[in-house]
């Protein structure tokens, strides 16, 4: 059986971005997008009976949503820990419980106080999936995402040469769509220069290569096709999905391929399950931890091949109009750090012709990725249907 | 009067112990699975080849060259505050591995991909021996 076609994300929800939290904890937070969601999805929060959590942010738990929105059957409970790549992650899992029958509408909520909690940066030695490089890398100085991914970059350039105002690109098309969004963090123009400007994080990466650290949370509903094909929302079905784990998961270090991620496994699957191609995709929200992560899926895709990504983004490609919009709400680099959910927002925004100033014109088939971790990675296609 | 934070130190599990230890002693040791021969980095239980716990410790040759590299600009922990920028190569050890350490006596500016390194042994202030990295014939 393909899952193909089998769910609908129908409903969305989030949280404003444009502030800090005011002291709502993450579980307020995550509970107002969930019942954000679960009214665009035209349901009762009583008629979910499954919960999958993205990721351990936070620290809820899905009896906190059985207890608050008051559900009285829940039916599956489970979690996707692969950081940047759970969200979506998520959705594979939500599509795979209501085609089997387990459930009809399943809620991913997720959410984070990254800017006023615990900082993103500081959290992760914390986390199982960081404990080999927490014992041998971060001893020597290597202690944040960004230093981890840094050589990655480097050795692409190297490789390649990709350069750093090819990263820009992606940084200040980013940034257009972002203040395009009414829901957006960071709503300052920003030039090629700007970034060239800005300070060095982790060599090659500059502050403006960085995503951000956000308060907020999105949730979605996923909901078995069928039935979906009743409820309010225009219908943005799943018709691929797919999750794939690099080599050498825990240090990237020891990957024979560092410019290779997990989502080259996943991308041809998701593909070959949505019987399409990447010529076919008409807009993309595509995991943004960094600028080059971008750039690497993008080719990991099947975008471009590999090393033609700093080509591929040159000239406004990824903006509106360009070959691939990618991004269109501004991105965890310009809209809110929300790991991903509010890509899968995004989407489903544009497929149903609610993106407003940013809405892509005629769209019916997009993508959305997820990046985690040390590189995880997730894709999941969806077409309006 | 406050004391300045620590660098991070590893917690080294039983089948990681023999790693530090050996740097300890000045010795740059990597795990080698005693059913097929497998180098394998960073230690751990399993050889994912054959399957065997079973497994010894041979010194490395002390040759590498370079992989990648990254130089940290940002204080993301105050005890690597005075050393920034430092330079962080990923190094691929002739024997199928590879090392991430810091460079010293050069800037990144002498970095190429395949450049020849020279592996050494070095206190990282505070009692911890870490192995560092120098350009061959620099």
């Amino acid at each position: 059986m393909s899952l193909s076609g089998q769910a609908a994300v129908t409903g969305i929800g989030e949280t404003d971005y444009r502030r800090d939290a005011g002291g709502r904890s993450v579980l307020r937070l995550q509970l107002e997008a969930s019942l954000a969601a679960i009214a665009d999805a035209g349901l009762a929060p009583r008629e979910i009976d499954g919960i999958v959590l993205p990721m351990g942010t936070g620290g809820t738990v899905a009896e906190d949503f059985v207890t608050n929105l008051g559900i009285p059957d829940l039916r599956l409970s489970t979690t996707t820990p692969l950081g940047g790549a759970g969200a979506v992650a998520a959705v594979q899992c939500a599509v795979a419980a209501v085609a089997a029958g387990l459930c009809r509408h399943v809620l991913l909520p997720l959410g984070r106080t990254g800017r006023t909690g615990s900082r993103i940066g500081a959290r992760i030695h914390q986390m199982p999936q960081f404990r080999t490089v927490g014992e041998f890398e971060a001893p020597a100085g290597a202690l944040a995402p960004a230093q981890y991914y840094a050589p990655m970059a480097r050795r692409h350039m190297e490789l390649y040469g990709t350069t750093s105002r090819q990263l820009a690109e992606i940084a200040v098309t980013t940034r257009r769509h972002a203040i395009l969004n009414g829901n957006a963090s960071m709503t300052r123009p920003m030039s090629i220069e700007d970034h060239q400007a800005s300070r060095l994080i982790a060599d090659p990466l500059r502050l403006l290569d960085c995503s951000l650290e956000s308060d907020g949370a999105a949730a979605v509903v996923v909901s078995a096709a069928d039935i979906a094909r009743d409820m309010p929302r225009p219908r943005v079905l799943v018709t691929g999905v797919a999750e794939g784990h690099p080599d050498s998961p825990s240090a990237i270090t020891q990957r024979p391929d560092m410019t290779r991620l997990g989502l080259a496994k996943a991308a041809p699957r998701a593909f070959a399950m949505a019987g399409v191609t990447p010529a076919d995709i008409q807009v993309a929200e595509i995991y943004d931890c960094f600028t080059y992560i971008v750039l690497c899926q993008i080719e990991d895709l099947g975008f471009c091949a590999k090393g033609e990504g700093g080509a591929f983004v040159e000239g406004g490609a990824l903006g509106l109009g360009g070959r691939l919009p990618v991004n269109t709400h501004g991105g965890l680099l310009s809209q809110s750090h929300m790991a991903g959910m509010n890509h899968v927002i995004e989407l489903v925004r544009q497929l149903r012709g609610e993106a407003g100033a940013a809405q892509v014109e005629g769209a019916r088939l997009g993508l959305v990725t997820g990046y985690g971790d040390l590189g995880d990675g997730t894709v999941a296609i969806m077409a309006r249907g | 009067m406050t004391e300045m934070p620590r660098k991070p130190v590893p917690e080294p599990g039983p089948e990681t112990k023999p790693y530090w230890d050996g740097l300890a002693e000045g010795r740059l040791l990597l795990q080698r699975c005693a059913g097929c021969g497998r180098i394998r980095h960073y230690p751990r239980p399993l050889c994912d080849a054959c399957h065997s716990f079973e497994a010894d410790w041979v010194p490395a040759s002390g040759e590498a060259r370079v992989h990648g590299w990254t130089v940290a600009h940002h204080p993301y922990h105050p005890a690597f505050r005075a050393e920034l920028p430092y330079t962080l190569v990923t190094a691929d050890l002739p024997e199928g591995v590879r090392l991430v350490a810091q460079l010293r006596d050069a800037g990144p500016e002498a970095l190429r991909l395949g450049a020849v390194l020279r592996i050494g042994i070095e206190d990282n202030g505070e009692g911890q021996a870490l192995p560092v990295l120098r350009l061959a014939g620099g």
